[in-house]
């Protein structure tokens, strides 16, 4: 890895994904993470400094067939504002209301918080629910390629990612959601404002006469990325939400995880909330 | 050698050309380069809200932008608030209200406050509390600063 070179703010997706080509590039987007983390020296900025902040075509939340896109420059108070979003992915507003503080809500962008791969973003968790896909763009010759990738096959591990160092995230993509969708998200921390999950969890399914389908269940911070629980889906799905099926599917959830000691908290409290707080959000969802 | 990169952005409707090194943060410039220094510098890492500007419209933390981001872009800080007859009756509550300890959290305090304003013209105390929730304020002295907050009258 060189030393910073060379300063470049590209006014189109062309000119980006041409600088990407030879991968020796740090991308700057809202900057909230990569100014505090480059001053700090955790990361070093490789030869090229790239701001994408002026390409037009990563802006934007539009409906394009039966899809919701997010550029990935729209900033985390857009996404919360936005009327799309308000009414078909509420539970990503149950998030973004859970994010950070209003500045960094105003700076930070859902690419970032996609890219820095934290196993706490908050926004990753309702985003797994929502069986979001990322779509990543390369000029592996002199033509734009663009792919796309679910976001539950994208993290791999804390700050790490299956996009390549030619590739950059132009948007991310969500499937409307069915009729009698329903879905919660919970971030537990010490303080509302400004703090990292502890542990996460988001839920979602259809609701279909006390019987939830299409159950997901993602959960932040008790795995070295954020994840699907598969097991705790399974127990869950085409389940009537009762009593006796909730403390079960709980249990199965504590068991899932396998999360670290670490300064917020100890594996065995992240397994316990895990436990407490599916119970909790089943409840809420059990009422939708 | 740093590597300097040249800006070119409107600061307190002045417009600014200013050489910045490329991996310099915004408060670094408007306090160092510039010499504004009425953005205070507390934590450097987004928890605080001291250095809390207006760029575009928008309250953000400088200390966690680039300078280089600032090109093309508007760019507001206390000191230009400072000669805007709508931010008047905000300094005028903070002054009523005793709203005013050490003063450190103070120009953070009134640039998201005015950003909250604009927003929610008549917020209430709970929607005060959440706007200022990313200011800290060591002196403790929350419960004035909201009072002043929900005093003002943007209508």
């Amino acid at each position: 890895m060189t030393e910073l070179k060379h300063y470049f703010a590209p006014t189109s997706l062309d000119q980006a994904v041409e600088c990407l080509k030879d991968g020796d590039v740090t991308i700057l987007a809202g900057g909230t993470d990569l100014t505090p983390q480059s001053q700090a020296g955790r990361i070093k900025i490789k030869h090229t400094l790239m701001n994408i902040r002026h390409i037009p075509q990563l802006s934007g939340i539009t409906l394009e067939g039966t899809e919701i896109r997010i550029g990935a420059l729209a900033t985390i108070t857009e996404i919360m504002e936005h009327p799309l979003v308000k009414e078909h992915l509420p539970v990503l507003i149950e998030a973004c209301d859970h994010f950070a503080s209003d500045q960094i809500r105003n700076a930070g962008t859902i690419g970032g918080n996609i890219c820095n791969a934290s196993p706490a973003g908050d926004t990753l968790i309702p985003l797994l629910v929502l069986d979001a896909c990322v779509e990543l763009a390369s000029m592996p010759e002199s033509k734009i390629y663009r792919h796309c990738m679910p976001l539950s096959t994208f993290f791999v591990g804390p700050g790490k990612t299956r996009k390549s160092l030619c590739e950059l995230v132009t948007c991310v993509r969500i499937p409307l959601p069915a009729p009698g969708h329903v879905a919660r998200f919970y971030k537990l921390g010490t303080r509302p404002a400004l703090d990292i999950s502890t542990i996460s969890i988001g839920v979602g399914g259809t609701l279909k006469q006390g019987i939830l389908s299409n159950a997901r269940v993602a959960f932040g911070a008790v795995a070295p990325t954020p994840t699907r629980a598969s097991q705790t889906e399974q127990a869950l799905e085409g389940q009537r939400l009762d009593a006796a099926t909730i403390d079960k599917v709980a249990a199965v959830a504590r068991d899932e995880v396998k999360p670290i000691d670490d300064v917020r908290a100890t594996a065995w409290y992240r397994k316990e909330m895990i436990h407490n707080i599916t119970k909790r959000i089943l409840s809420h969802v059990a009422q939708a | 050698m740093s590597l300097k990169h040249d800006i070119e952005f409107t600061l307190n409707g002045v417009k600014r050309r200013v050489a910045v090194d490329v991996t310099m943060n915004t408060l670094a410039m408007l306090r160092d380069v510039i010499g504004l220094t009425g953005t205070k510098y507390g934590c450097g890492e987004g928890e605080c809200g001291a250095c809390t500007i207006q760029v575009d419209g928008s309250s953000l933390n400088s200390c966690l932008m680039f300078a280089v981001d600032c090109d093309g872009r508007n760019v507001i800080t206390i000191e230009g608030l400072a000669n805007d007859s709508k931010a008047d009756a905000l300094r005028d509550a903070f002054v009523e209200h005793g709203a005013v300890q050490c003063g450190f959290c103070t120009p953070g305090m009134i640039m998201q406050a005015d950003h909250l304003l604009h927003k929610h013209p008549h917020p209430d105390e709970a929607c005060v509390k959440r706007g200022i929730e990313g200011n800290l304020c060591r002196c403790t002295g929350y419960k004035k600063i909201v009072d002043a907050i929900v005093a003002v009258d943007r209508a």
